[in-house]
């Protein structure tokens, strides 16, 4: 009979339950994914599970934790999917492998494991594999062709001899191909082209992108995630992306094109929502979300990457304490101060 | 009409809502526990200091004879409560988390149950402070659990006005229903005990507060407010965990938040338990000390309900009425959010034991093993005092316990709402009862080392000063002496005599009293000038 210290009821959260969740409300986004890009982001998700597992494995082994129950707390397969959802499908398989080695050993346990990690470990992976990797990283399937399935599998196992056939930009390297290359020309009809642009974002992208915020709206309702940050982070970035667009409609794309393009919405729902890396206070991750939100955009539009949620995520975790620091919600009976 | 509806009710940030497990023990009425074998009455059964003993071993005792004598004004009179013989006055084990032994008086029933010679307590003819002095006498403290000694929440607040005074039939933790059916049952002299905290502290309003998940014990109050034609609100507040804590149900009756570092007279409020107000008025109108109380036995029992229970009667005696099924495994005192597990049952029933619960495996699961916190932020939003629990448990397992402090570990009031939602299931309030303790011991530590440099500081100024000064007289004494005529013999004679009266000084100070009050005496006392030593003199 062991000494168990008060409160003797529990509601019974547990962390596993938590992960679990957001696994969940990723499936929506997978699929869609897998039938409209191409299934080979389900081989993807599958090398990066069980390189991230045999990671997490091996850590807790060599930093003489038990493996139960951290390895089955589904952390690892968080940022497994996480990685594969951000890295174009097609890259062979050994990025995947660097990229969330990077993501478990590095971002994750040398830091202290689960729960010390200061910056988001997909994120750091993402940003390693991009700065290293800037030609493979980029290598997005070509929407216009016919990809067939075995073409996608050989590319991923490295075996494709034809890559460029299957790659083409992505609607936001034609955008900002357009920005940098003739400033002078209006964007719309850039945009008008019916290979880029789809109903509202970009073509096609725009419905994985609609499927993430179903599952991140789900998420919201079981109270995994609250609102604060993603509400910051679209928030911030809507307003930087509204004034571009007001200012010059030929220059810079509507603020919907932008948020069902890329991933912004994979970001407000997944992203910023990291409790580990992100704000403590409601307010501090209002203003987490808002200001990345805010860099996401002047990354993608003015930096030279063509998507800017991670740098802008891993920027705001370097923030983030301090943020905290200013956002110290009062306390019961103190004034404000 | 007090219908208490019409009242703005306000609201605390967090809380949270577990299975009240209150119907268990709501089935029956209160029952009067039967003698126990034995008694055992700790002597320290409230905040302050311990009683001290007032009878001998082998003494005859009457029912509601003191048997412990308050010891200052924060301590409270321990009463025996039943007729009988004492057998020992030692340590025995408490009802404590710690178990520790504490110096309790065993009593040996005779079963006659004799009354020692009561009387009522005429309010109007005693002043405020007689009718304190008789509560403490009477052994009267917060029932709640926190055993606050009652007089003194009813004479602190003199100096300012008291706006409201809170009556907590909240009553929020789960599995205890014993205010409950005190307030079904006997509502009327909790409303009586409750008039006597009114006409001591003279407040605008009596608000009497209770969750809304018993209406029957808010019907009854309600009548018995009406029929003794008193003015007080019965109030009806969502049942919310913890709304029965103090400060929380004064936020939610007044609007009014109390911080750590004040008291709440200071914001013009003060609230009392109704059982309490029930044992006041039991003193106060049939002269009854507090020698029993209502004492809620449930969980994994047979027979779950209300017990009228004597203060010392061992757990082991109490828990048997509720016949406990076989798997029962631990019993927990008070309530299962803050509550604790009884170490050892030949511990007795004590002031602050309001609820006894029969723990299972099943009732009560084990945690599974603790998980590293991943920051989810669940804790802050459930904190009634809105700290940042994940916060302070990083600082805390850190022992970082002066950032602990800068985020407010003092306003925690340990209800364990933080631990209840943890995912990672990490024992939150041990870590925060942890650094609690270590920060409380600490500041004791540096007040001590505090006055002592104080005293050390203020001896070397005095010795100096006095150095000063017999330097100065010597200097003025050669120098009259030095100018010739009887006088300045005289004065010379004069200024060594003082000079004298000076070693003996300091060698005193040089050993200075053990009790600091009488140093205290001796300090003034040497502010007050002293001829004989005055320079002037010397030179005259």
């Amino acid at each position: 009979m062991d000494f168990i210290s008060p409160p003797y009821l529990s509601r019974n959260a547990n962390v596993q339950g938590i992960m679990a969740r957001v696994l969940f409300a990723l499936l929506p986004g997978v699929a869609v994914y897998a039938c409209l890009i191409g299934p080979a982001i389900l081989l993807q998700i599958a090398i990066a599970s069980a390189t991230a597992l045999a990671a997490e494995a091996a850590m807790l082994k060599l930093r003489g934790k038990p493996l139960r129950p951290c390895l089955t707390d589904g952390s690892a397969l968080v940022t497994a999917f996480l990685i594969a959802l951000t890295f174009p499908p097609i890259v062979p398989w050994w990025l995947t492998v660097f990229g969330t080695l990077v993501a478990i050993v590095i971002a994750k346990h040398l830091y202290g494991g689960l729960g010390q990690n200061p910056f988001n470990p997909a994120m750091v992976a993402f940003a390693a594999c991009i700065v290293s990797f800037p030609a493979l990283m980029s290598q997005w399937p070509s929407l216009t062709l016919e990809t067939r399935f075995i073409d996608q599998i050989l590319a991923v196992l490295g075996v494709s001899r034809e890559l460029d056939a299957l790659t083409s930009a992505t609607p936001l390297d034609v955008l900002k191909t357009a920005l940098r290359l003739a400033p002078g020309t209006p964007i719309a009809e850039t945009l008008s082209d019916a290979k880029i642009h789809g109903a509202v974002g970009s073509r096609v992208w725009e419905y994985v992108a609609a499927a993430y915020l179903l599952g991140g709206l789900w998420l919201l309702r079981c109270k995994v995630i609250r609102w604060h940050a993603p509400t910051g982070f679209l928030a911030g970035f809507v307003a930087l992306s509204a004034a571009c667009w007001l200012f010059d409609p030929g220059r810079f794309a509507s603020p919907l094109f932008h948020v069902f393009s890329g991933g912004v919405v994979l970001g407000a729902f997944f992203i910023v929502t990291d409790p580990v890396t992100g704000c403590a206070s409601e307010k501090g991750n209002l203003i987490f979300g808002f200001a990345a939100g805010i860099l996401a955009y002047t990354i993608r539009v003015f930096g030279s990457y063509p998507d800017g949620v991670a740098f802008s995520v891993l920027i705001l975790n370097l923030c983030a304490p301090l943020v905290d620091l200013m956002t110290r919600p009062r306390v019961f009976g103190m004034k404000k101060k | 009409m007090q219908s208490g509806l019409s009242r703005k009710l306000f609201r605390f940030k967090g809380g949270v809502e577990p299975d009240t497990h209150k119907a268990e023990s709501a089935e029956a009425p209160i029952r009067k526990a039967p003698l126990p074998s034995r008694l055992i009455l700790p002597l320290h059964q409230s905040v302050g200091a311990r009683a001290t003993p007032c009878v001998r071993v082998g003494e005859t005792l009457r029912k509601g004879q003191r048997i412990g004598n308050a010891d200052g004004w924060i301590s409270a009179a321990v009463h025996a409560p039943t007729s009988g013989k004492v057998l020992a006055i030692e340590d025995r084990p408490a009802a404590h988390p710690s178990g520790l032994p504490t110096l309790s008086v065993v009593i040996e029933p005779d079963g006659l149950d004799t009354w020692i010679e009561r009387a009522p307590l005429d309010l109007t003819a005693r002043s405020p402070d007689e009718v304190c002095g008789a509560l403490r006498d009477a052994g009267i403290v917060g029932l709640g659990g926190a055993v606050f000694p009652t007089h003194a929440k009813l004479s602190a607040a003199k100096s300012t006005a008291i706006d409201e005074v809170v009556i907590n039939g909240a009553e929020c933790e789960p599995f205890m229903t014993c205010d409950d059916f005190l307030m079904r049952e006997r509502a009327e002299d909790v409303v009586r005990g409750a008039s006597i905290f009114r006409d001591l502290l003279e407040p605008k309003r009596v608000l009497i507060g209770i969750e809304d998940n018993k209406p029957e014990a808010a019907r009854a109050m309600r009548r018995a407010v009406e029929a003794l034609g008193f003015d007080f609100e019965v109030v009806v507040v969502p049942t919310r965990y913890p709304t029965g804590a103090a400060k929380q149900l004064i936020r939610v009756l007044t609007g009014k938040e109390i911080p750590s570092t004040r008291r709440s007279p200071e914001m013009g409020v003060q609230c009392f338990n109704v059982g309490t107000a029930y044992s006041a008025w039991r003193f106060v109108a049939f002269g009854e000390p507090l020698i029993s109380r209502i004492v809620t036995l449930t969980g994994n029992v047979e027979s779950a309900g209300n017990w009228e229970t004597l203060i010392g009667t061992p757990f082991e005696e109490f828990v048997a009425l509720g016949r406990p099924k076989p798997d029962t495994e631990r019993f927990l005192m008070g309530g299962p959010m803050m509550g604790f597990e009884i170490p050892d049952l030949s511990a007795p029933v004590v002031k602050a034991c309001n609820c006894v619960i029969a723990a299972s495996l099943s009732l009560f699961p084990p945690p599974p093993p603790e998980m590293p916190c991943i920051r989810c932020g669940a804790c802050a939003e459930v904190c009634p005092h809105e700290l940042q629990p994940f916060e302070l448990y990083r600082f805390s397992r850190a022992q970082k316990f002066d950032k602990a402090v800068e985020l407010s570990i003092d306003e925690c009031i340990k209800c364990g709402c933080c631990a209840y939602v943890c995912p990672s299931r990490i024992p939150l309030v041990q870590y925060f009862r942890f650094a609690k303790s270590e920060i409380d011991a600490r500041r004791k530590e540096k007040a001590k080392a505090d006055a002592t440099r104080a005293r050390v500081e203020q001896r070397k100024a005095r010795e100096e000063r006095l150095k000063a000064e017999k330097a100065e007289r010597l200097a003025a004494a050669v120098k009259t002496s030095g100018a010739g005529g009887g006088d300045g013999a005289d004065a010379a004679k004069k200024a060594l005599i003082a000079a004298a009266a000076e070693r003996a000084r300091l060698q005193r100070e040089a050993h200075p009293p053990k009790n600091p009050e009488t140093a205290v005496d001796a300090e003034a006392a040497e502010k007050t000038p002293d001829p004989a030593v005055k320079p002037g003199d010397a030179a005259r």
